[in-house]
């Protein structure tokens, strides 16, 4: 083959390969730009302070689904967090290659791949059911068994990079292990730990498919954990697909919280986790 | 260290490795015990219906009709869209993030597709449904119907909703899986590869199809497979875009309905038991399938991650 024609292939494909990167990132810079320029119109101190109106009037806020989300957060994280970390501490620390790890392992990443919606499902089917009444709780724990698998899978890599030196040093010195994997090994993985965990908040406050029939949503505020609470997905879910403009307004606001949320947990654990690194 | 000490110690130890150990086994639990939650309330449908539930084409819960055919078929349609057109993108993305670029670029680069897969997918939905449906509508379906319309995937009135935006939109979101998992695999290609094809004479594009392509091959059908579980259960985006009617047209501009999206809308107005066990049932397959996916997409990429197979190292 000439190489001219070499050559000349070569930068073609090199090119396509640019072209396919700057596609990509159209639709990123087209959903940040118009959810910026939609939502910022109708971001006010109203947006966080008030309840929504009624359909077809102008004016109110999420402040109800913003607290929502964060609850229900707040309660997936006191569940998945430990429940997480324990494991992925049994999975590096106790035991790196049995079967009972294994079948862990394959286990995480089953629960990390199914769909969303599917823990809907489930906890519909063994909480609301039973209890009779959608609540914060099964919003709560269906968030949690999202969060669960991400805080392994992230804690599990974090730990692993803690080097194997630092824990002979320690049972040479005739430290017992739980002092070792406490006192030690934690702290010194603490930062890569504690931007998994961020990540994993940034990713469940987003979902909206398990709260759905779950917590459900709500256009008061909750008096209890007990009751069918509004989410920020949720809302903007309900507003997007209803007729009024006035709501259309408050789902682009929404989606800007929301946004800004996911990335600034995102550039914080990005950077947490640079100057880590270096 | 006193007897007494060393008998807390050990204490302690105990409880710490037996809470882990609850903890990690705890993770296996869940996944069997949502298996079998799910099996259990989608057994009346199971029952009544059999194998019919898969090749049933009517769904109609008045008349107590469950046929899951329609949705099966938007799924599929929609997710083969999107795989369509984000795999070629999404490896071109890993090879220029791997191949291509200087440090400076691919960590800018690598940064902004990680937020495509943090954007929330109800914001998706919400972009969709405002800017890209429209859009479709009045540019993109006219003239696809122009040039193309003697297919019979584009035929019919440009809605804007349907097939097409469900499957463009699934590609958005599942373009990031596809290139990470791409990426990840091409940087575990030894480098020995890559200069023993350019001290060879190579071209740098020569290069990537000798030496990285062909080793990454099993990796990169894997981070397809995973994309293509991640469309398959994507719920939202979907729901909002796809128009919601459970019809088996040919035409990518037609409404369909997809497996999540018809458990989004109908779960919380399922008015009876069969009507809720049916909609579970979907799910159930919608577990079995993923589930299988992923399974063998973690093998693929597990078996070229771990390294060559004796050789080089």
């Amino acid at each position: 083959m000439n190489d001219r024609l070499r050559k000349y292939r070569n930068t073609m494909m090199m090119g396509i390969f640019i072209v396919a990167t700057l596609i990509a990132l159209i639709p990123l810079f087209g959903v940040l730009g118009y959810v910026v320029i939609n939502g910022i119109s109708a971001l006010d101190l109203d947006f966080f302070m008030n309840l929504p109106k009624a359909m077809g009037v102008s004016g109110g806020g999420m402040a109800n689904a913003i607290v929502g989300t964060l609850i229900m957060v707040l309660i997936a994280s006191l569940i998945g967090m430990p429940v997480g970390i324990l494991a992925a501490i049994y999975l590096t620390e106790y035991d790196r290659t049995s079967w009972l790890s294994i079948a862990v392992r394959f286990a995480t990443d089953v629960l990390t791949g199914i769909p969303s919606i599917i823990v809907g499902i489930v906890i519909y089917t063994a909480v609301v059911l039973r209890m009779g009444h959608f609540s914060a709780l099964a919003g709560g724990l269906a968030l949690s068994i999202i969060m669960i698998p991400l805080i392994i899978r992230s804690t599990e890599e974090m730990l692993k990079l803690v080097s194997q030196s630092i824990r002979e040093a320690g049972y040479a010195l005739g430290i017992s292990k739980r002092i070792i994997i406490l006192r030690i090994i934690l702290p010194t993985a603490a930062k890569g730990i504690i931007t998994g965990a961020m990540l994993a908040v940034a990713r469940v406050s987003g979902e909206t498919a398990p709260l759905l029939f779950t917590a459900l949503g709500n256009q008061y505020w909750a008096r209890s954990l007990n009751e069918p609470i509004a989410a920020l997905p949720v809302q903007i879910y309900q507003y997007a697909t209803s007729p009024y403009a006035e709501w259309h307004q408050l789902a682009w606001a929404g989606s800007l919280v929301l946004i800004l949320m996911v990335v600034i947990l995102n550039l914080i654990a990005r950077f947490a986790f640079r100057s880590r690194s270096n | 260290m006193s007897k007494k000490t060393k008998l807390t110690a050990s204490i302690g130890d105990q409880t710490l490795r037996l809470l882990t150990l609850l903890m990690a086994i705890s993770v296996l639990v869940l996944m069997f015990w949502m298996g079998w939650q799910m099996f259990q309330s989608a057994g009346p449908s199971i029952d009544k219906f059999g194998f019919g539930f898969i090749t049933g084409r009517v769904w109609d819960p008045v008349k107590e009709q469950f046929g899951a055919l329609p949705f099966i078929y938007g799924t599929l349609m929609t997710s083969l869209l999107a795989l369509l057109i984000a795999t070629p993108i999404g490896l071109g993305v890993a090879i220029f993030l791997n191949e291509m670029a200087v440090t400076k670029v691919r960590m800018v680069v690598a940064f902004l597709v990680e937020m495509l897969a943090a954007i929330p997918s109800v914001v998706y939905g919400l972009w969709g449904i405002f800017i890209l449906a429209p859009w479709l509508r009045e540019t993109i379906q006219p003239a696809l119907a122009k040039w193309f319309g003697f297919l019979p995937l584009f035929q019919g009135t440009p809605l804007g909703f349907g097939m097409l935006a469900g499957g463009l939109i699934l590609a958005i979101m599942i373009l990031p899986t596809i290139a990470a998992i791409s990426g990840e695999v091409m940087a575990a290609v030894p480098n020995e590869q890559r200069e023993a094809a350019l001290a060879l004479g190579a071209t740098k594009w020569e290069m990537i199809r000798i030496a990285v392509l062909p080793y990454a091959k099993s990796g990169i059908l894997g981070g397809i497979m995973l994309g293509l579980g991640r469309a398959l259960g994507e719920t939202m985006a979907v729901t909002m875009l796809i128009g919601n009617r459970p019809d088996i047209l040919p035409s990518l501009f037609a409404p369909a309905y997809s497996m999540a999206a018809v458990i989004a809308n109908e779960f919380t107005e399922a008015t009876y038991d069969l009507y809720l066990s049916a909609l579970v049932e979907i799910g159930l397959i919608l577990f079995g399938i993923t589930l299988i996916l992923n399974v063998f997409a973690r093998l693929l990429v597990w078996s070229v991650a771990r390294g060559p197979k004796g050789g080089i190292s």
